[in-house]
């Protein structure tokens, strides 16, 4: 079989879905901790710590800024981290993927049905924002409910590059240049903390290239009530990472494993 | 099809790894509803060989097909009806056993209902493991293990079951255990194609067999057929023998074949009267006279260096 064929998605993904919720479901009690338990601490800490010399920023309370930008960078950290330690260690060390790629469940299929957990766990997190967000009185106005498919996307852009690192890892020590190199770096100039248009010039236009910022921008508006801008270029990036980085994954994997 | 038609074919099969070949061109053919057997020593190829039937392993070179239709092209269809018993377990340990095989259900595309449950529990009647069914797999021995795989296997009702090894590292009454239930598997009908060392194991189950070496196969045929074709009826085994004796005897006793194997010799022969009547004479010798068997075939063909 040629390794750059096409994906193609059956609904056995489902089944790696619903195997990975099944296992998340009997962790729940941790699990949980850290989903409330992070965010509380960084908007209390960070939010109204900060918040208190910093006053406001882009027309809105310090903590609102953060919390709705936290949204975003929460469900990138949450899929980035699922799909490398838990996906690595269900396709190396535990071989699951070995014991599934014996049925008609195929590769495809297996990082569909990560991509779509990562995407869940994503969605979990920031749901667990959102409402420490609510309560804190950064929420405004239905349009938040939109947050939700954003999250999604979100989570699903970030899996796939995720699963492409775990394909390349010997071990889980190979995670942290990713961490290191990528995903902090990208934390730190998106539009986070503070807003992307105070970076340099030439700087601003680079970090368009990254998907993060493109969350943040869909993020802030839609949980602070604010008026989103090029909400469709923002999607259509997201959607781009999440497409190509499924396919490149899906075909790094085969090589891997089908040898 | 009908039932005469092979179960699997294959033309020219070879597989490289860079220019390390690790199967070298072999043609074969499997009959449905029989146990066939795959024996060679470390390294042979079975694995491999196992792998690109489900289409696993892509193959360099040559045709294979399964249940008449072509792989890679459609394995997922062919997966759907195979059973797979791996060389080693690889049970889903954040499940206990009655998840395991209804997850393994799951990727088989099949509905999580009432006939399914009945299906899990005659299952695990079969391999003796309805007491322990909601423990996690890490608390099993390796026999439960092993069992359990091979219930796995059955989930999907498959016509082919493809089992690497099954009972390598098992003690012997959990190897017995698992040959009897693989005899009732051919009983009812389903095709077992087996890999295995151990020459007990083979001449037990296996209607016929080929025996492989450096990726070739040596010879294709049933355990006694492979017997007659080989070697001679008889065989007496000469234990502990260090060199001096290893010289008496082989001076004294004519008209057989001999081989030497670490510090046992073997006499070959079509009529044992003279050797033996000698050998008991010697009576600080110790000998086995028995039938000759897949193992002296199997060494005559493969040789008796080490492997790996
Ligand atoms: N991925 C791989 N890369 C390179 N060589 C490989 C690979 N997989 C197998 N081989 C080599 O191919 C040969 C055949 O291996 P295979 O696993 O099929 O043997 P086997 O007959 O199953 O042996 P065993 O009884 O030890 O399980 C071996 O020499 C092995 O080292
Ligand atoms: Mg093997």
């Amino acid at each position: 079989m040629n390794v750059w064929q096409l994906p193609r998605i059956r609904k056995n993904a489902f089944a790696i879905w619903h195997r990975n919720l099944l296992v998340w479901k009997r962790l729940i009690g941790p699990a949980m901790v850290l989903n409330f338990g992070e965010p509380t601490l960084y908007l209390l800490g960070l939010g109204f710590g900060l918040g208190f010399f910093i006053g406001e920023m882009g027309d809105m309370p310090y903590i609102a800024f953060l919390a709705s930008g936290i949204v975003a960078s929460s469900a990138m950290t949450t899929a980035s981290f699922e799909g490398m330690y838990s996906v690595f260690t269900r396709m190396v060390p535990q071989r699951t993927y070995e014991a599934i790629m014996a049925t008609p469940t195929d590769i495809d299929d297996i990082l569909a049905g990560e991509m779509l957990w990562c995407a869940t766990k994503s969605l979990i997190s920031a749901v667990a924002i959102l409402i420490v967000a609510f309560f804190l009185d950064v929420v405004h106005g239905w349009q938040v409910i939109f947050v939700i498919p954003v999250v999604f996307l979100i989570g699903l852009c970030f899996a796939g590059p995720a699963i492409v690192m775990s394909s390349l890892a010997s071990n889980y020590d190979f995670f942290n240049y990713y961490f290191v190199l990528v995903i902090t770096p990208m934390f730190i100039v998106s539009g986070v903390f503070y807003p992307v248009s105070t970076l340099p010039e030439l700087m601003q236009t680079a970090v368009q290239f990254l998907p993060l910022p493109h969350a943040v921008a869909l993020t802030r508006p839609l949980v602070t009530g604010q008026e989103l801008t090029q909400p469709v270029l923002h999607l259509t990036v997201l959607a781009v990472y999440a497409v190509v980085s499924y396919y490149i994954a899906v075909v790094m994997v085969r090589k891997k494993l089908l040898i | 099809m009908n039932n005469t038609d092979p179960i699997i074919t294959a033309k020219q099969l070879e597989k490289h790894y860079g220019d390390y070949v690790a199967v070298a061109g072999i043609d074969f053919t499997i009959p449905r509803g029989k146990c066939f057997g795959f024996l060679g020593p470390n390294g042979a190829g079975k694995t491999t060989t196992l792998r690109m039937l489900l289409g696993l392993t892509p193959f360099s070179s040559g045709e294979l097909s399964v249940f008449d239709m072509p792989i890679p092209d459609r394995s997922r269809e062919i997966r759907a009806r195979i059973g797979t018993v791996p060389q080693a377990d690889n049970l889903d340990p954040d499940f206990t056993i009655v998840e395991n095989l209804r997850m393994y259900a799951r990727y088989f595309g099949l509905k999580l209902d009432a006939a399914l449950e009945q299906r899990i529990d005659t299952l695990l009647d079969f391999a003796s493991l309805t007491e322990r069914r909601n423990a996690r797999t890490d608390t099993l021995s390796g026999g439960m293990q092993r069992r359990l795989t091979i219930a796995r296997a059955l989930i999907n009702d498959p016509d082919l079951i493809i089992l690497d090894e099954p009972t390598t590292g098992l003690d012997p009454q959990a190897r017995h255990v698992i040959w009897s239930r693989l005899n009732e598997l051919r009983d009812q009908g389903k095709t077992l194609l087996l890999t295995t060392h151990y020459m007990e194991e083979a001449e037990r189950l296996c209607d016929e067999l080929v025996i492989m070496d450096h990726g070739k196969i040596l010879d294709q045929g049933s355990p006694a057929e492979l017997i007659k074709r080989h070697v001679e009826p008889e065989v007496i085994e000469l234990r502990g023998c260090d060199k001096e004796t290893v010289n008496a005897v082989r001076s004294k006793v004519t008209d057989c074949r001999m081989e030497h194997l670490g510090n046992s010799l073997y006499c070959y022969t079509h009529d044992s009267g003279p050797q033996l009547e000698y050998l008991r004479s010697e009576h600080d010798l110790t000998f086995m006279h028995r039938p000759a068997g897949l193992e002296d075939v199997f060494l005559k063909l493969t040789g008796r260096e080490l492997r790996d």
